[in-house]
């Protein structure tokens, strides 16, 4: 663990070294996210409500999600940009060393230019959260907390499956993007707006579900039965990593180094 | 111009050797025009006034829109292009003994035709094949189609005059983020890419009607579908022409004038 505190370390003095630069990117970063907010929210001022969810309640959806992917695009780059590893032949140092490919490969790279678009979502959640007649107890603001946590959890995963799949094609796939941008556009808004099948596999398959959905019905006290189990849905969701840590595993094990 | 044909037609056939590429892109695509129609089926389902865009324009729309996402993307760039000017290697692409301007504006547009030729025809022919609702429809008539074409293509060439702008800003900046970023997040966000400019608010729309991102892709799309009746498309065709000669005309002097204060060190 301190290890990866050493990375971090390193990576953001390396960042900051470029200070302009890390401040314009920044600042774009941010407004990516804002131009989609801002489409949000004419859709609403237009029709009002979908399917019967008011515009803070999916700002609150939306802040999430994009909260949860900004930190894992931050914290988890390494595994994002893993294929340049692969192709350059960086990987064999790696396996060299006495510690695990999981940690180096994590530490590789930071993109720390991803504070603009959590400060975009974090902005809106603020917005979001004062507008809406939620009655606080202890137990939400832990399942807020629990929501955005295994957002992380979930894209890291995701982003780990498509490092894995490196370690067969060498290239880095386009088709992973269909679940970490698909997967945030569209968990931007509530998942009963989606057909029936769409719904299910995001959130059996890929829990994206358990992100943002399941426990919001929690925090804004739309729910039936039991409460608990909607509450503890985030931590459910978390387990994706599981499988995907143990894909990982199989996969350094098959590696074969390109010899570049 | 026979320079600048030979030119569109090689960096097109090179552009087409990238079928793998287009494939998985063509994946993501269907994907995207999955989401976006589900989200406004949805909020179409309980509006309360009747949209400016019925749900079946909407829907021809947005495959459009996917299929041709090259016309439509300022970020879809070549990244050669700013290599060239911030190493330097500027100075091989003046010998040439044609006009740079010219040269730079086939190869941008061979990149775009030959990235949407590959990727359109799969999902257009699949769009056509789903389901009900999802399906496209085909354009109401023979005319309204030959419209279409035409402003599609007179589209693309003002898109391509478009980024010119974005490469000429980089003989200024050197770098090309900055220029990116507002042509990508404004240009895109005018062009009805986030949401379709007929559901914009009306100061919104009158914002867009003014900037030339919208004759790139919005107009044609909606002339396709019959929501831009054929009369308005013929004075539109006029306009997207001026446009494109105003455009190209300041983009030829600004790029002369970035070009006469180049300066090349060597090394």
């Amino acid at each position: 663990m301190s290890l990866y505190f050493k990375y971090l370390q390193i990576l953001f003095k390396s960042q900051m070294q470029y200070r302009t630069s890390f401040w314009l990117l920044s600042i774009g970063q941010f407004f990516i996210p804002f131009s989609v907010f801002a489409g949000l929210y004419f859709l609403f001022e237009r029709f009002g409500q979908i399917k019967g969810w008011e515009f803070f309640e999916v700002a609150l959806c939306f802040a999430v999600i994009h909260m949860a992917f900004s930190l894992s695009e931050c914290f988890a780059r390494g595994f994002d940009t893993f294929s340049s590893l692969i192709i350059k032949g960086d990987f064999d140092r790696v396996l060299v060393r006495p510690r695990s490919t999981f940690l180096q490969v994590l530490g590789s790279k930071f993109e720390f230019t991803r504070i603009g678009r959590l400060l975009q979502s974090a902005i809106v959640l603020l917005w979001a959260l004062s507008n809406l007649p939620i009655e606080w107890s202890l137990f939400k603001a832990v399942t807020l907390l629990f929501m955005v946590t295994s957002g992380v959890l979930i894209f890291t995963g995701i982003y780990m499956l498509a490092a894995t799949m490196c370690f067969w094609t060498v290239q880095g796939l386009e088709v992973a993007n269909i679940f970490t941008d698909g997967g945030r556009e569209m968990a931007q808004y509530p998942l009963n707006i989606y057909q029936k099948w769409v719904a299910r596999i995001f959130t059996y398959v890929i829990p994206f579900g358990t992100v943002n959905y399941l426990p919001l019905l929690f925090i804004l006290g739309k729910t039936e039965g039991n409460e608990i189990l909607y509450m503890l849905t985030p931590v459910a969701g978390s387990l994706f990593i599981l499988p995907c840590f143990l894909v990982w595993q199989f996969g350094v094990r098959h590696y074969r180094s390109t010899g570049s | 111009m026979k320079v600048y044909a030979s030119v569109l037609k090689l960096r097109l056939l090179i552009g087409m050797q990238y079928r793998a590429a287009a494939l998985a892109g063509v994946a993501t695509q269907f994907f995207w025009g999955f989401i976006s129609i589900m989200v406004f089926e949805a909020f179409y389902e309980h509006a309360a006034i009747t949209p400016p865009i019925s749900l079946k324009e909407l829907i021809t729309y947005i495959w459009l829109q996917q299929a041709f996402l090259a016309f439509v993307m300022l970020w879809f760039r070549d990244n050669e292009l700013f290599d060239l000017i911030t190493s330097g290697n500027i100075a091989y692409e003046l010998c040439r003994p044609a006009d740079l301007y010219g040269f730079w504006y086939a190869k941008l547009l061979a990149q775009r035709l030959s990235s949407a030729l590959l990727r359109c025809y799969p999902i257009l022919i699949v769009a056509f094949f789903l389901p009900k609702p999802y399906n496209m429809t085909l354009p109401p008539d023979v005319t309204t189609f030959i419209l279409f074409v035409i402003t599609l293509l007179l589209g693309l060439l003002l898109l391509v005059a478009i980024s010119m702008f974005l490469y000429i800003s980089v003989f200024v900046t050197l770098s090309p983020m900055g220029s990116l970023l507002i042509f990508g997040v404004l240009g895109e966000f005018f062009a009805g890419l986030i949401i379709p400019i007929p559901l914009m608010p009306m100061w919104l729309q009158k914002i867009a009607f003014v900037l030339p991102f919208r004759w790139t892709a919005d107009f044609p799309f909606r002339v396709y579908s019959g929501h831009i009746l054929q009369t308005e498309a013929l004075i539109g065709v006029f306009i997207q022409l001026g446009y494109l000669l105003g455009l190209l005309w300041l983009g030829k002097l600004a790029f002369n004038a970035a070009l006469k204060r180049v300066v090349v060190q060597g090394g």
